[in-house]
């Protein structure tokens, strides 16, 4: 690990611990949903850089938090540690499972069936009415160590837990990113037949890229339902995951904390069109979305590379 | 045997509102080479325009030829095409040939998500109901079975619609430019197609028939919002099958899919909701660009 990279990793995990200090309790609740979410997003972001988009990421976001949430309610485990490995663990067999087959599908192929599989998933889980059916399952508030905070003490643990995951993972990715295998998936995003040639595979790029996606979105989906305290199948729906790949499309793929920021400007657009156009904050986020395309087609990392005038 | 006929009308009935609504997305994704989520969109316009056609027709002395709703209906879909094709097309669309087709899919979800609340604005959120057109046709009694006389119109519609679109394409001189344009639209530039007109004319076809299956379904339900949301994912699985930007292929993807959907609703009930998705899987697993995809030369 660089030193660069370790400075930012630090500098990023300050930033995000001061704002527990600094942000009113919704707005906490708030960036605690939009970086989880980020966390999936970051999963799809690793995905664009070798040119695929995973339309399905719902899949594992949905499989993290149902799988937390059952561990929960039949074996009462609370510890938030223990049920972020036990969802993730989940979700890493079946990135496994998964993810060697559809390493060879490309472009809209790749995005269709990912999808296809979330869907699945969503309409077995509608259908299981001993797991809730279509109106889910609540989960109790999390435990930390068998430390278990109320209220404030609540919100501001599990941002913090989120933070840190957001820090770890996020450097990871980097780090990924960067390595021979990440720089392999960048210019199999360019050209395939060439990096082929050379020597390279690119089926297995993708296929540690799925399965890190998978990984990322477990984390993410097992936080996203400790906070909220619910799950239903809508986790794993078409529109779900179309907000993710809507935040990795506005972030781009060039910069890690774009995808969180990405993320928390997501949030902060929808809850605010909410407040303000109840009625019409969809339209509000297409407009938003198409300017993105328009204006950044490279997303916001482009405007921090464009300044250092580097142009991986 | 009577469990054999019941699935595959009930499949055929299905196939035949499949195929009316993919197949417009598959026109539309050869000639423009654009996956558009907005096909739902254009799916619920068409049923919200239906309904308000019908039920002015009807406040305006409809009742006394009632036959005269379906002339409703059609209009509706073509009204549909005239008004919004030629807007999100020209408005819209036309800027982004030629880019990545993921990001092509984003920008037509970002249409998507724009016109959900542009219908809302426009028709409100309260549901409409025209049920007198799904009536007219009285009953259809099989064996020991009884069917609407309605769902067997969707079918001849969907024979119509296909037959209609396959003989423009290979059968009429502007459908062979058509599939000039699909095959190469930069050579058809050069010998001197219009390139733009046919993109445009194209995707007021697509709109027309996603319109079209908005309109033939609006009698048989309750028109609402979030109507095109589960649509379009149904007519991506349908189109995906049968291999994109193919027509037959539609149709063949339609059949498979009304079929086992048809299936499972009487085996396998618990899953209805995802057969669609794993038939997909299935196709995609042995044709990984579905089963009538042309195969392209890869670009070195």
């Amino acid at each position: 690990m660089t030193r660069s990279l370790t400075l930012s990793a630090a500098a990023a995990f300050v930033l995000l611990a001061l704002g527990a200090l600094v942000l009113p309790d919704w707005a906490m609740f708030l960036f605690a949903m939009a970086l989880a979410k980020g966390l999936v997003c970051l999963g799809i972001v690793g995905m664009m850089r070798g040119g695929l988009v995973s339309f399905g990421q719902g899949l594992y976001y949905c499989l993290g938090a149902y799988t937390a949430t059952l561990v929960a309610n039949t074996f009462g485990v609370s510890d938030i540690f223990l049920l972020t490995v036990l969802s993730t663990g989940v979700c890493l067999a079946v990135g496994l499972a998964f993810g060697p087959l559809l390493a060879s599908y490309r472009g809209i192929f790749f995005a269709m069936l990912s999808l296809a599989l979330s869907m699945v998933l969503y309409g077995s889980l509608s259908k299981m009415s001993f797991i809730g059916g279509t109106d889910g399952l609540n989960i109790a508030a999390p435990t930390f160590l068998g430390w278990a905070p109320e209220g404030r003490a609540l919100q501001t643990a599990l941002y913090l837990y989120v933070a840190v995951m957001v820090v770890i993972a996020g450097t990871l990715m980097r780090i990924y990113f960067d390595s021979e295998q990440g720089l392999i998936a960048l210019a199999a995003r360019d050209n395939e037949l060439r990096v082929e040639y050379l020597g390279a595979s690119v089926r297995n790029v993708n296929t540690y890229s799925y399965v890190f996606g998978a990984v990322l979105g477990g984390i993410g989906g097992t936080i996203a339902v400790l906070a909220l305290g619910h799950v239903d199948p809508e986790f794993a729906f078409w529109t779900t995951s179309g907000e993710f790949v809507f935040v990795a499309i506005l972030a781009g793929y060039l910069s890690v904390p774009s995808v969180f920021v990405a993320a928390i400007i997501l949030e902060m657009v929808r809850s605010f069109s909410n407040l303000y156009f109840p009625n019409t904050w969809q339209l509000a986020l297409g407009i938003f979305l198409l300017i993105v395309i328009v204006v950044l087609p490279d997303g916001l990392g482009s405007l921090v590379r464009r300044r250092k005038g580097d142009a991986t | 045997m009577d469990l054999v006929a019941t699935i595959l009308v009930d499949g055929l009935i299905y196939a035949g509102w499949l195929f009316i609504v993919s197949v417009g997305l598959t026109l539309v994704f050869g000639v423009l080479n654009i996956l558009n989520i907005a096909h739902g969109s254009l799916y619920a316009i068409g049923a919200y325009a239906s309904a308000t056609l019908v039920g002015i027709y009807f406040a305006n002395g409809g009742d006394a030829i009632p036959w005269g709703s379906y002339a409703a209906l059609i209009l509706a879909a073509v009204l549909v095409a005239l008004v919004v094709g030629p807007i999100l097309e020209r408005g819209l669309l036309r800027f982004f040939y030629g880019r990545d087709e993921v990001l092509n899919v984003l920008v037509t979800y970002a249409v998507f998500l724009i016109l959900e609340d542009v219908m809302k604005l426009i028709w409100g959120v309260n549901p409409y109901f025209v049920y007198e057109p799904y009536t007219l046709l009285g009953d259809v009694e099989i064996g020991p079975l009884f069917y609407v006389g309605y769902d067997f119109a969707v079918i001849a519609a969907a024979i119509i619609v296909g037959l209609g679109v396959w003989l423009t394409l290979n059968r009429t001189r502007m459908g062979k430019v058509v599939l000039a344009v699909i095959h190469d639209s930069e050579m058809s530039q050069t010998m001197g197609v219009n390139v733009p007109r046919i993109y445009l004319g194209a995707f007021m076809a697509g709109t027309f028939l996603a319109a079209l299956g908005g309109a033939l379904t609006a009698p048989m339900i309750s028109v609402t919002p979030g109507l095109g949301v589960n649509v379009i994912i149904v007519a991506f699985a349908v189109v995906i099958i049968g291999g994109l930007g193919s027509v037959p292929g539609a149709a063949i993807g339609a059949l498979m899919v009304g079929i086992s959907r048809a299936a499972s609703v009487h085996l396998l009930p618990e899953a209805e909701l995802f057969i669609i998705y794993f038939v997909m899987a299935v196709v995609l697993m042995f044709r990984p660009e579905g089963l009538f995809a042309k195969t392209q030369a890869r670009k070195i």
